[in-house]
């Protein structure tokens, strides 16, 4: 039976990732992420499972490398400056295929920043951070209830396809309380056995986690793999979210908290007798390209709204092309647009 | 004339916990004798199939392939977060990791030290021989003072770049460690040595004591320009001298 | 005192000499063949005086030798 209950963003992810059967969680402390840390540090002894505060986001990132390959399901969470630092552990990651989910609650940057909700870490999520040709699913909640259905997805995503997956948030969503129903936890011993896990080498040939072959040919041949896999995953888990696009003449595209905002200008936009919608891609990668070039067809605008200097704005660019105009609305530095800032952006691109 | 082995018992082979893969060390590096005792271990305790083994970035890379056990093969200087994460997620397993100089005093200083902080039960092999290998020989924490290597082509400088870190010691200070032991394997009766220490370091993981950390003082004949046995000469009579041999801790 | 021999597998030897220095009865030698590797393999140049200590093989790091011992009769 679904529980519901108030809690704010960091706590549902926590609680999420308990309910998905995470069995080891690692981190280290970071503002605006501390209430995601502290809910594990509670929880997960209390079940008998594992939580480190680990001696770095370098250390922790490594940690979840050995949990995973162990074939648990494991966690991390930090923000921005630490995520910076797990780059090298994604990669190795990604290359060995080995599942995991990473949250990034993302703050003002670059450098020290500070500590107020952005989105300027849409490169480093989706353009990968980390060095090689590889790609992690990015998913991007707008809600504290989807924060927490988009956790549990990343552990399923993450198991079948062997891959990490990044829950991308901000220091809002990370901060802000809303009511919400999270289902029955399953139980880490339920889950099924990974075949490729080095649990112990018992009646089977050993199994081996890297992502290193000295021959080109070799290392080629799992770079292929992994692009085969890329493109399956390209073709069957997108999922983005429409609001008032069918008869629209302007579209919003926005990810997050700041298209949650987004709604609002819709609401009042059309109250205003503006035709305008809003595009919202849950995964951010794989990016919606297909859907937003479709939709770029049909309407004259499609105002990308970010709190970034532009970087989702480049792959809105590249999928829509010369269809449609794609002008930039955002803010930097932690600063969160208000509704009324983005509708009277909006009025300026319509005709 | 030969000697008849049907009449004749033999009292040495190569352990059965180790593949039939061919060590792509240099000749003369004790990285092979070192992966020998291991294999020797794994036999005695009976647990290849129920070990982990971690290989780092270095010479070792490869140790995945020298044993009949699960491995993972690692980012630089990280073995012992991963080693964490492991025992962690299975504490049935035993879970080792097999580090260099470099991979483990100098990237892996952070992993290193918390991990033996925090007490985990695994066991920890930690191979100095002074230079990085792998990489052609440039300095590493433990370089001493004098000694010539690519990035210290003038012989090391303790004004420029500090003293031969003697990492086991700071570990031995720690509250959790379990067992921590300085090795050599540069003659029968440290080889012999060695080997008991190790079999006690992975026996203390089993019988669930705690963090081992076993440093083995090794040779590298190639970028040491020396060949095998002079490098285990200089290491009997010049490193011993800077890195002395013995157990630093044990309370098991 | 029991007799001993060991046995080479001559494709794995690289030649490091180091059999050589750890035998006490001076049994072991460069043999001037080469393997496939191109290393100068080691053999028991004495054999008649090999003891079955092991040494050789203890401190062999590619694990060529294989080591034998008389039995001794109870």
């Amino acid at each position: 039976m679904a529980e519901r209950l108030l809690l704010r963003g960091n706590e549902v992810i926590a609680e999420a990732a308990i309910r998905a059967g995470c069995q080891c969680y690692f981190a280290y402390p970071i503002t605006p992420q501390a209430e995601l840390l502290e809910h594990m540090a509670r929880h997960m002894p209390r079940l008998g499972r594992t939580f480190v505060q680990a001696e770095s986001e370098v250390a922790a990132i490594n940690m979840v490398y050995g949990a995973a390959g162990a074939g648990v399901r494991t966690m991390t969470s930090s923000s921005s400056p630490g995520i910076s630092l797990k780059q090298e552990g994604i990669s190795y990651l990604a290359g060995s295929n080995l599942p995991a989910v990473i949250v990034n609650i993302v703050r003002g940057g670059p450098g020290l920043g500070n500590i107020a909700p952005s989105q300027c870490d849409y490169f480093q999520a989706t353009k990968g951070g980390g060095h090689g040709d590889y790609h992690i699913i990015v998913l991007g909640p707008s809600t504290v209830p989807e924060a927490g259905e988009l956790t549990m997805l990343a552990f399923d995503l993450a198991d079948q396809y062997r891959i990490p997956v990044m829950i991308l948030a901000d220091g809002l969503l990370g901060q802000m309380m809303e009511p919400v129903e999270l289902p029955d936890p399953i139980d880490p011993a339920s889950l099924p056995v990974k075949e490729w896990a080095t649990t112990g080498a018992k009646g089977r040939a050993p199994n081996i986690i890297l992502s290193f072959d000295l021959d080109p040919e070799g290392l080629k041949q799992m770079n292929l793999d992994l692009q085969a896999k890329y493109r399956t995953i390209t073709e069957t888990e997108i999922r983005t979210e429409e609001v008032a696009t069918e008869d629209a003449d302007i579209v919003i595209a926005a990810y997050g908290t700041i298209a949650r905002i987004c709604k609002s200008v819709v609401r009042q936009a059309r109250a205003d007798g503006i035709k305008v919608g809003l595009f919202r891609p849950i995964t951010l990668w794989p990016f919606p390209e297909a859907a937003l070039r479709a939709l770029s067809e049909k309407v004259d605008t499609v105002l990308t709204v970010e709190m970034s200097a532009c970087q989702m704005w480049e792959d809105v660019r590249l999928a829509v092309a010369e269809r449609a105009k794609t002008p930039f609305f955002g803010e930097m530095g932690g600063i969160v647009p208000t509704p009324r800032s983005i509708l009277n952006e909006v009025k300026k691109h319509v005709r | 004339m030969s000697a008849n082995l049907q009449s004749m018992t033999k009292v040495f082979e190569r352990p059965k916990s180790l593949t039939d893969a061919r060590f792509t060390y240099c000749p003369g590096c004790h990285h092979g004798i070192l992966t020998r005792i291991i294999g020797n271990v794994m036999d005695e305790l009976d647990i290849a199939e129920r070990t982990v083994g971690i290989a780092p970035v270095g010479c070792s890379v490869f140790a995945y392939l020298w044993y009949k056990a699960d491995s993972q093969q690692v980012a630089h200087g990280r073995a012992c977060a991963v080693a964490t994460g492991i025992k962690r997620a299975r504490p049935d397993l035993v879970v080792f990791s097999y580090q260099g100089d470099g991979d483990f005093a100098s990237i892996g200083t952070a992993e290193s030290i918390h991990a033996a902080n925090r007490g985990e039960n695994i066991t920890v092999i930690f191979v100095n021989n002074q230079i990085y290998g792998m990489t052609g020989g440039e300095m590493a924490p433990t370089t001493l003072i004098g000694q010539k290597t690519t990035t210290t082509p003038d012989g090391r400088s303790a004004s420029l770049f500090g003293y031969p870190i003697r990492f086991s010691e700071m570990i031995a200070q720690l509250e959790a460690p379990a067992y921590v032991t300085r090795q050599a394997l540069y003659d029968t009766k440290h080889i012999m040595d060695a080997t008991r220490a190790i079999k006690k370091a992975f026996q203390y993981q089993v019988d669930g004591v705690g963090f081992s950390l076993v440093e083995v003082l090794s040779t590298c004949p190639t970028n040491w320009r020396m060949t095998p046995v002079q490098a285990n000469k200089y290491v009997a009579e010049t490193v011993t001298e800077i890195f002395p041999l013995g157990d630093l801790l044990d309370r098991g | 005192m029991p007799k001993g021999t060991v046995v080479f597998d001559t494709e794995r030897c690289k030649g490091c000499g180091l059999c050589i220095a750890a035998c006490p009865r001076n049994v072991l030698a460069f043999s001037g063949t080469l393997n496939r590797s191109g290393y100068d393999v080691a053999h028991m140049a004495n054999p008649e005086d090999c003891i079955g200590c092991g040494f050789c093989a203890l401190t062999c790091p590619d694990i060529v030798i294989e080591v034998y011992r008389e039995k001794v009769p109870s």
